[in-house]
Order: structure tokens, then C-alpha cells, then sequence
């Protein structure tokens, strides 16, 4: 794995981020390539979510958090307060840890994205968006005859696609993804798995993740965390395979986590 | 003690916390039966009347009717002599004072009730034809059973004569109940048999109309701003803390203010429904408010992540997905907020809505009564008439209440399903 070769799409540099008082990132640089999967692994509560959520400033809705340091996006500063958040979030798309569709039609659920944003002119463009969108997220086969239910009367696993499919359909060029199937039975992780490997072709992909095998089988790229700093990154088959500090190898043997 | 004494101990106390918890259900409902059961048993008799029959002579030369016979002819003819006339038939006598008793058997608005016939079938002119007019409240009360026929003359409201008069009448089959479309259509009377809610209906309607219309949108607003907008800091947490205390304020405080400023500085209309609702819904709002941000709280996070992670503005976040996922909580919140509006009665008095109001008012600025104001005026009469009134308002009052309960917990249930 090249990793010099490959072109830097995010990087975070001497980034801390405190919730109230309480500082949960320390002096954290990480530098995501373009076009890969990046695995964030970590104890529960080390600032895995809270890293990745200021990739797209989702942490501008919490009162008490402040984000201090640099992010930069394709080159250009994001963590600024004159980056306009709703674009942003256009580029960077967010799959969360429990599916949270609307409790609107399966269409609906796809079209919302793209209407806010008016990328389609009409009813025809947006049926397009919500096809290609679905097929994306491998799901327009199971829902193509029901795009009219709710998207609450989904399974679990097919919830969690839709709502993929739903950050796909305003076409970002990353996609951030916070524990993605820690709620979902082995079978519909399969399936993400599969999916997110897919995507990877198109779409550059950050994934936390608490399953060291899942890092395994999706990433290219692997950051250890550990109580708000980075311990270790590199080449995933590095890290799990060699890695250079004694804290990442008790953590990926499971000897504490 | 040995364990299976402990066992047995648990188990009587269980038995025991039940056996409580029964007894006081069983009391509530015991109250609320014969609440209810009083109120049917007093009231339900409102909404039958008692009319007699009496043969009328639409003689043309009576009612002075020279030309051709039309609507507005009709309208301003004069019945009294023509009216008069048909009602002492019913037993001749020669006496005056006799003749004031037969009238007295009616209700003094016999004139305009065969008006309205005349009026309703003008064809009748000139014919002899049978009517059934309103009788008095006594005759009413006689005929409902709740006249108290053994009393000595002397201290009853109907003579001798008049009891005669009445038993033959009930001999003669002229003497009929029907529904009572009085107690819905009529205003005020000072004639218990007269009297009806339609003054007070239309007032309620109008106070409540009001009260909505202000309060809603004030209340959604503010909820939403500070819900979802405000900063949290000691300027909002001090109006949230102020909030809930204007909530549990006295209504009757609101009552003072809007005499002292809506009344006396602003000079508003006395007794009208606008200052009626303007007052209630002061007292609204915060009652409002308060389920208004708690079914905006309720709104999972997870809902706004998702509308923001796809690039959503906080203003599209809040008003496309959180405001309408809260309203089945915010409309049942309001629904029983104007219930509780609707029954208020305190605040109402202070604002002089406790005139006696006959017209029934056709705008928010015609003086009025209230459905529970005109509960409390019947209930100071002494009459039996107003008796029944009182409790069919009640009825009414409770009805409307129970209504508007049903709607909001049917809104909250339809809410709750959506996320379990
Ligand atoms: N909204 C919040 N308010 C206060 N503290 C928070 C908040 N979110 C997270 N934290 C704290 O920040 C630290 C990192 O949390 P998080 O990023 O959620 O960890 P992870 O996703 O790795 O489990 C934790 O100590 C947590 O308690
Ligand atoms: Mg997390």
C-alpha cells in the first residue's frame, strides 16, 4: 500500500476539540486519502464520533463544543466560521450509528437531499436521482415496487442502506460513517460491507468502526484512538499486522477496549 | 422471622397497596357517577318544553290587514288583540282578573309565536286553525312533575284556578311536550321558559375563536424560538422559568389585567367575546407553550442529524421535519389548553361578561355571556326552570369539554405510535 502516493483528500491538523471544560481531542493530525477507507478504531469514548463530526461541523449544533486547529477539505480550511456548513455538508455526506430515515415515504426520504439543494428540474430528474441513488446503496431491487411505504417499515439493515443511500443522493465525495452496523444482525453487516467497498471506487469513506475485523476487510487506512489522541495511523495491514506501538497491539488483540 | 413469614409479609403488602389503590379509583368514580348522575337528572328535562294547543282565529279584519296578504304585511301587523283573544278561549270568563290568570298560563311571548306561524303559513289567513304555544315555566314545571301541587295556595305560584284550568287541559289532550330548540336558538330571559344558551354558545364561539387565534400562532412561535433558536443562556432559562410560573398564575389575575388595561387604559368594549379572548388567551399561552416545547423536545435528535447530514439549514431542519413531527403534541397541548379557556369563569366576571345579554351577538364585539358565565347567572335564580337550565348547560359545558379531550388524546396516542 503506497500510502505517499495516494492523494490527500482531509487533513486535520493539531485539531482539539473540548466539550465545555472538558477537552476530548488532543492535538489530533490525520491525514485521509482520496477514494480509500479509513477506519477510525478505539475505545468506546475516546473521540472517534467526535472527530469524525467535525469533518462535516456536525458539532456546531452542540452549544458547549468548541473546535479548535485546522481541517482542510480538497486544500481549503473548513473549520472556519465563514465556511458556509449547508454546502459543506453537500460534499460530506454522514451515515449514523442507529438508521435514522424520516418517518416519510422511502422516496421522500431519497428526494428531501436533492430538493433542498434543487439539483433536479422536475419529477423525471428526481426519480432518476432517487433510482441511481438506491441503486448505489444496493437497495432499488428490494424497494423499487414500494417507494411509497415509509421508510420506518424498512429492516434494519435495509433502513441503514436507505439512509446511505439518502447522504449518497445529494452526490458527496466523502462519506463520513459512525459505527454503521453496530445495530444491525451479521447478515445486513455483510451486505454494508459489501457496499461500502463498492463505494470506495467513487466516494472517499471514513469509518468507525468497533469491530477490528470489519476495519480488516474494509480499510485501506487505520487510526487508533485512545482517550482523545491518536495513537498509531497507517496502512490498515500495518497496524494490524506490525504495528509500532505497544497500546495498538493490546487494543487489536482485545486485550482491553 | 423465617423466610416464608418474610414471603407471606410481602405478599399482604402487596395485597394491601392494592386493596388502596382500588378503594380510591372506586371513590373517584363514585364522585364523578353522582356528579354526573345529579347533573342528568336536574338537566335533562331542559330540553323538552311544554306547549298547549289553542285554537286561533287568523281573522284579516282583526289583524287590521287591508291590501294583499304578504311577508311584510304580515310582519307588521298587529297581533296582541288577535293573540289575546285565541288564549282566553281556552276557558271563557267574564272576569278580568280570572282572564290574567288564563294569560299567565302562557308564556308571555304567545304574541310573536302565533306571529311566526302566520308568518311561516301565510296560506292559514282567515282560517280557524289549532297552535301550540310555549306555556309558562309554572306550567312547565307542572307538567315535568316538579310543581309541588300540595302546598296551600297561598304559597304556590299557581292558583287554584289556574290548576283547573291546566287538568282539564290535560284532560282535552291539549297539553304536549316537544323538544326544546328555545334552549339552543334563544338568548337571555328573565322567563325561565324563554331562556336559552344561544346567546352564551355564540359568545363562547367567538371568545374561543379569539383565544385561538391569538394564542396558537404566539404560542407555536415562542415554543419554536426558544426551543430550537435561542441560546441557552441565563436570559432564556430566566423567561423558560417565568414561563411556567405565568402558567400556574390565578386565572383571575388575568381577569385584573384585562380590566385594568384591555378595560380601563385601552378602552376595549365591556362583556364583549374580543376581550374576553384576549384575556383567555393571555392566560393560554403559557399553557400552551409548555406541551408545545415538550413535543418539540421529544423529537428525537437522530431526525435533525439526518436533515442536517444531507445539507439542510437549521431553519429547513426545524420546519421541515421537527415542527411537524411535534404538532399531533402541540395541537393536543392546545386543544386542552382552550378546554381549559373554555371553562373559565373567574377571569370572565372581572371583565363584566356576567351582564344579562338577551341579543345573541353576531360579532367578537357585541356584548355577551359565556357557556360557564351563564352557568353561574342561572344558578343565583330561584326559579325551577333555571334549575334544569343550569344543569343542561352543564351538560353542554362538559360535552364540549370531553369532546376536545378526546380529539387531544387521540392526537397524542396517533403521536406515540409513530415511535414505538
Ligand atoms: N454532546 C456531548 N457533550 C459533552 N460531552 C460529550 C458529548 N459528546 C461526547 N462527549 C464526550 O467526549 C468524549 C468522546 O466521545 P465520543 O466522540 O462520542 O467517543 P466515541 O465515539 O469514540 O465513543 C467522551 O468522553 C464523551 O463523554
Ligand atoms: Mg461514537
Amino acid at each position: 500500500m503506497e500510502l505517499n502516493n495516494s492523494k490527500i483528500k482531509i487533513k486535520a491538523k493539531n485539531l482539539n476539540v473540548y466539550y465545555g471544560a472538558k477537552q476530548a481531542l488532543f492535538d489530533i493530525n490525520l491525514d485521509i486519502n482520496q477514494k480509500e477507507v479509513t477506519a477510525l478504531i478505539g475505545p468506546s469514548g475516546c473521540g472517534k464520533s467526535t472527530f469524525i463530526r467535525c469533518i462535516n461541523r456536525m458539532n456546531d449544533v452542540i452549544d458547549i463544543c468548541k473546535v479548535e486547529g485546522s481541517i482542510q477539505l480538497d486544500g481549503s480550511e473548513i473549520n472556519e466560521k465563514k465556511v458556509d456548513v449547508v454546502t459543506l455538508r453537500e460534499k460530506v455526506g454522514m451515515v449514523f450509528q442507529k438508521p435514522n430515515p424520516f418517518p416519510k415515504s422511502i422516496y421522500d426520504n431519497i428526494a428531501y437531499g436533492p430538493t433542498i439543494h434543487g439539483v433536479a428540474e422536475n419529477k423525471d430528474q428526481m426519480d432518476e436521482i432517487v433510482e441511481t441513488s438506491l441503486k448505489k446503496a444496493a437497495l432499488w431491487d428490494e424497494v423499487k415496487d414500494r417507494l411509497n411505504e415509509p421508510g420506518t417499515s424498512l429492516s434494519g439493515g435495509q433502513q441503514q442502506r436507505l439512509c446511505i443511500a439518502r447522504a449518497l443522493s445529494v452526490s458527496p465525495e466523502v462519506i463520513l460513517m459512525d459505527e454503521p452496523c453496530s445495530a444491525l444482525d451479521p447478515i445486513a453487516t455483510a451486505k454494508i460491507e459489501e457496499l461500502i467497498d463498492d463505494l470506495k471506487k467513487s466516494y472517499t469513506i471514513v469509518i468507525v468502526t468497533h469491530s477490528m475485523a470489519q476495519a480488516v476487510r474494509v480499510s485501506q487506512k487505520t487510526g487508533f484512538f485512545h482517550l482523545g489522541k491518536i495513537i498509531e495511523v497507517d496502512s490498515t495491514e500495518k497496524i494490524f499486522k506490525n504495528p509500532d506501538n505497544k497500546m495498538t497491539q493490546d487494543y487489536i488483540t482485545g486485550r482491553f477496549g | 422471622m423465617t423466610k416464608e413469614e418474610r414471603l407471606k409479609k410481602r405478599y399482604r403488602a402487596e395485597k394491601r397497596f392494592q386493596m388502596y389503590g382500588l378503594i380510591s379509583v372506586s371513590c373517584a368514580l363514585i364522585f364523578v357517577l353522582i356528579l354526573v348522575q345529579n347533573i342528568f337528572s336536574k338537566g335533562s328535562s331542559a330540553f323538552s318544553r311544554t306547549m298547549i294547543e289553542v285554537q286561533v282565529n287568523f281573522d284579516s279584519n282583526l289583524l287590521e290587514l287591508d291590501g294583499p296578504v304578504t311577508q311584510t304585511s304580515l310582519k307588521d301587523a298587529e297581533f296582541y288583540d288577535l293573540a289575546v283573544e285565541s288564549l282566553l278561549k281556552i276557558y271563557p270568563s267574564k272576569d278580568t282578573k280570572e282572564e290574567r290568570q288564563v294569560l299567565r298560563l302562557f308564556s308571555p311571548d304567545y304574541e310573536y309565536e302565533i306571529k311566526d306561524y302566520l308568518v311561516k303559513n301565510p296560506n292559514k289567513i282567515n282560517q280557524i286553525v289549532p297552535v301550540k304555544i310555549t306555556a309558562s315555566d309554572d306550567i312547565d314545571q307542572l307538567n315535568k312533575g316538579n310543581f309541588p301541587r300540595d302546598l296551600p295556595e297561598d304559597r304556590r305560584r299557581v292558583s287554584n284556578y289556574q290548576l283547573n284550568i291546566y287538568d282539564n287541559l290535560v284532560e282535552e289532550g291539549k297539553i304536549d311536550k316537544k323538544f326544546n330548540n328555545y334552549f339552543f336558538s334563544k338568548g337571555d330571559s328573565r322567563d325561565p321558559e324563554l331562556a336559552g344558551i344561544g346567546g352564551s354558545l355564540m359568545g363562547s364561539f367567538f371568545t374561543i375563536i379569539i383565544c385561538l387565534a391569538l394564542s396558537f400562532p404566539i404560542a407555536i412561535m415562542a415554543s419554536i424560538y426558544l426551543e430550537e433558536f435561542a441560546p441557552k443562556n441565563k436570559i432564556t432559562e430566566f423567561i423558560e422559568i417565568n414561563i411556567n410560573n405565568l402558567a400556574a398564575v390565578p386565572s383571575i389575575v388575568y381577569g385584573l389585567l384585562g380590566l385594568g388595561i384591555l378595560l380601563s387604559v385601552m378602552e376595549f368594549p365591556r362583556s364583549t367575546p374580543l376581550v374576553a379572548g384576549i384575556t383567555l388567551s393571555l392566560m393560554t399561552l403559557p399553557r400552551i407553550i409548555i406541551p408545545c416545547r415538550a413535543s418539540l423536545k421529544a423529537v428525537p435528535p437522530s431526525i435533525r442529524e439526518a436533515a442536517l447530514s444531507v445539507g439542510a439549514s437549521k431553519f429547513q431542519t426545524v420546519f421541515h421535519h421537527v415542527v411537524p413531527l411535534a404538532m399531533p403534541g402541540t395541537l393536543s397541548g392546545t386543544i386542552i389548553g382552550l378546554a381549559q379557556a373554555l371553562g373559565e369563569t373567574a377571569p370572565l366576571i372581572l371583565i363584566g361578561m356576567v351582564a344579562f345579554v338577551v341579543d345573541i351577538p353576531s360579532t367578537p364585539v357585541d356584548p355577551s355571556a359565556s357557556l360557564p358565565v351563564q352557568v353561574y347567572l342561572w344558578s343565583e335564580q330561584a326559579e325551577r326552570g333555571f334549575v334544569e337550565k343550569t344543569s343542561a348547560t352543564i351538560m353542554m359545558l362538559l360535552g364540549f369539554l370531553i369532546v376536545m379531550n378526546f380529539i387531544a388524546v387521540y392526537l397524542r396516542q396517533k403521536f406515540e405510535k409513530k415511535w414505538n
